[in-house]
């Protein structure tokens, strides 16, 4: 370090811990408010220890759901915010690599203007064109399904613009090495280029699969039948305006559940996680 | 930038290219130009027809107080929410950005919340902050706070402001921090040698340096304040009281919820995707070239 300091290190030792402990101060609560029983947070004396209900809750909440409001268990949300975030994921990956695969390595008649259409998506998000994509949605049967949840969805700009940057940078001469070995368009793809971007698409994976698994709104209006909830809209429909009919521990062991998977991605893939917010972000 | 060589095939490409395109034609393009084409339209109360009225849903809603409301009120979001979200992560970063034992396991701790989803984020900050039973709630109480965020609407807009500023930091965090380790460590010993002290240091060189992750992150932070704050209002206030948290976005689903009028709601969705247009294109116009001195 450039100078010494009286007091080493302790004001950014403080200063970090504080922030640490800002990040998982709600969440914190959320944990213990799921191991109490739902008469003591009713009555506004919850103790900031756990209590002794964590089995009681969590099992309530992954099989049978809440009294009142949602009567579908956690578990089935589970299942289906998981469906939806492997396919947004896994959809996304697939049709952007081939996509860009294309636009790099053929020419071909309105390369250009296809190439443009993909990148102009960038500028129309789902909020912006809600109602009439729901009515498309509606006119194709789709409601309720998983098709429904993800085909909106699935096209991906900025998937297509990294793959594209990233077959830039593949040297012509493997190309040309692999046609010399007698190698169609198929096989180069399959043996030389997918082995390639395979820490491009780990990357990419992480960061899309946070997203499917975050999706909100747009599940909120294509989901009508309790069964194809995901985790996400569950929870909002546990909370009831009046507070006397909140369950509130099985809601907050709903939010438990439902930031374990993507959390869990996040710290236990930090390395590729950062790699993929970084370059996606370009 | 172009391949020297290539594959030759006429019909193959097209083929690599359609589910993408399809996706974007049927999802994307054709329901934004319905968007478009409907918000020249008016329906008359029945549905039965509609006329083409150029301009006058664009008036009407412009005319609109409430919407000239809606709009101030998310921008003052949105700067309220960027502004706390990067100072504190502004500072954190520049914190973990030395040698300090254990600065890995600081990042770990620090950015997780990205990964959690905006309604959770608002369910659990509710839930804190729920007047009769949330733990903050009470220490607010006993400071004397009279908090009621469901019924005062500026108590309500805070409660949406400080979840999205907490989500947001994790995101703000890991960039000034890549931002940070990117300026090289000569100039600012150089600085040093000079006599300038850490502040100053901070104030002439370090902030300076840093600011095309500066200007990035604010349009990052705006969109997010627009966009994705959605799932943390529908969950926390549903746009109340008395619509003191709407945002344009909020205020496009729920207008759409009531099925009410079809015209305003697309020229409402018109305007907003002249407002991502627009932030887009100040990205790339000046954030691609990297504002620097």
């Amino acid at each position: 370090m450039v100078e010494h300091r009286k007091f080493g290190n302790l004001l950014p030792h403080l200063i970090l811990w504080t922030g640490v402990l800002i990040v998982a101060f709600p969440v914190y609560i959320a944990f213990v408010a799921s191991t109490q029983d739902n008469a003591t947070i009713a009555n506004g004396q919850m103790s900031l220890l756990p209590g002794g209900h964590f089995l009681e809750t969590y099992y309530k909440t992954l099989f049978v759901g809440t009294s009142g409001t949602t009567r579908e268990p956690v578990g089935t949300m589970l299942f289906n915010s998981f469906v939806m975030a492997m396919l947004i994921a896994v959809g996304k990956i697939a049709i952007s690599l081939i996509s860009a695969y294309a636009i790099v390595y053929f020419r071909f008649p309105f390369r250009m203007t296809i190439f443009w259409l993909i990148f102009i998506t960038l500028m129309l998000p789902v909020e912006v064109r809600i109602y009439p994509t729901y009515k498309i949605v509606a006119d194709l049967n789709l409601l309720d399904s998983y098709a429904g949840l993800t085909l909106p969805l699935i096209a991906s700009a900025t998937a297509t613009l990294l793959f594209r940057q990233f077959f830039m940078t593949v040297p012509d001469e493997l190309l040309e090495a692999s046609r010399i070995d007698g190698a169609g368009p198929f096989r180069f793809f399959w043996d030389t280029l997918l082995p390639l971007s395979r820490t491009n698409m780990a990357a990419l994976f992480v960061i899309l699969f946070i997203l499917g698994w975050n999706q909100y709104l747009w599940p909120l209006l294509i989901t009508t039948r309790d069964d194809m909830q995901t985790i996400q809209i569950g929870i909002r429909k546990m909370i009831v305006t009046s507070d006397a009919l909140t369950e509130w521990p099985v809601v907050m062991a709903t939010a438990v559940l439902a930031m374990l998977p993507p959390v869990a991605v996040v710290v236990l893939m930090q390395k590729l996680f950062v790699r993929g917010l970084v370059e996606t972000e370009k | 930038m172009q391949k020297q060589s290539v594959f030759h095939s006429k019909f193959l490409p097209y083929l690599l290219v359609l589910p993408q395109l399809a996706v974007v034609l049927v999802f994307f393009y054709w329901p934004a130009a319905q968007a478009v084409i409907q918000s020249f339209l008016l329906q008359d109360a029945f549905g039965l027809s509609t006329t083409f009225v150029w301009f006058e849903n664009y008036q009407d809603l412009l005319s609109d107080p409430d919407y000239f409301s809606t709009i101030v009120r998310t921008f003052l979001f949105s700067v309220a929410i960027a502004l706390s979200s990067l100072s504190l992560a502004l500072l954190l970063a520049v914190m973990a950005d030395r040698p300090l034992r254990g600065s890995t396991f600081y990042r770990t701790l620090l950015i997780w919340p990205y990964a959690v989803a905006p309604p959770v984020v608002g369910v659990l900050w509710v839930f804190m902050l729920n007047p009769s039973l949330g733990v903050i709630a009470h220490g607010l109480r006993n400071l004397g706070v009279d908090w009621n965020p469901l019924l005062d609407g500026n108590q309500a807009a805070t409660l949406i402001i400080l979840a999205a500023a907490w989500k947001q930091i994790s995101y703000n965090f890991l960039f000034f921090l890549a931002g940070l380790q990117a300026i090289p460590s000569s100039v600012i010993e150089a600085a040093a040698i000079d006599g300038a002290r850490p502040m100053r240091r901070f104030w002439t060189i370090i902030f300076p340096l840093l600011s095309p992750t500066i200007f990035f992150l604010i349009v990052v932070n705006i969109v997010y304040a627009f966009f994705d704050t959605f799932g943390i209002i529908d969950t926390m206030t549903r746009g109340g009281p008395a619509k003191a948290t709407e945002t344009l976005v909020y205020k496009v689903y729920s207008d759409g919820l009531l099925g009410g009028n079809l015209g305003s709601s697309a020229a409402q969705s018109v305007i907003l995707m002249g407002i991502v247009i627009a932030l887009t294109a100040f990205q790339f116009r000046f954030v691609e070239r990297k504002v620097n001195y």
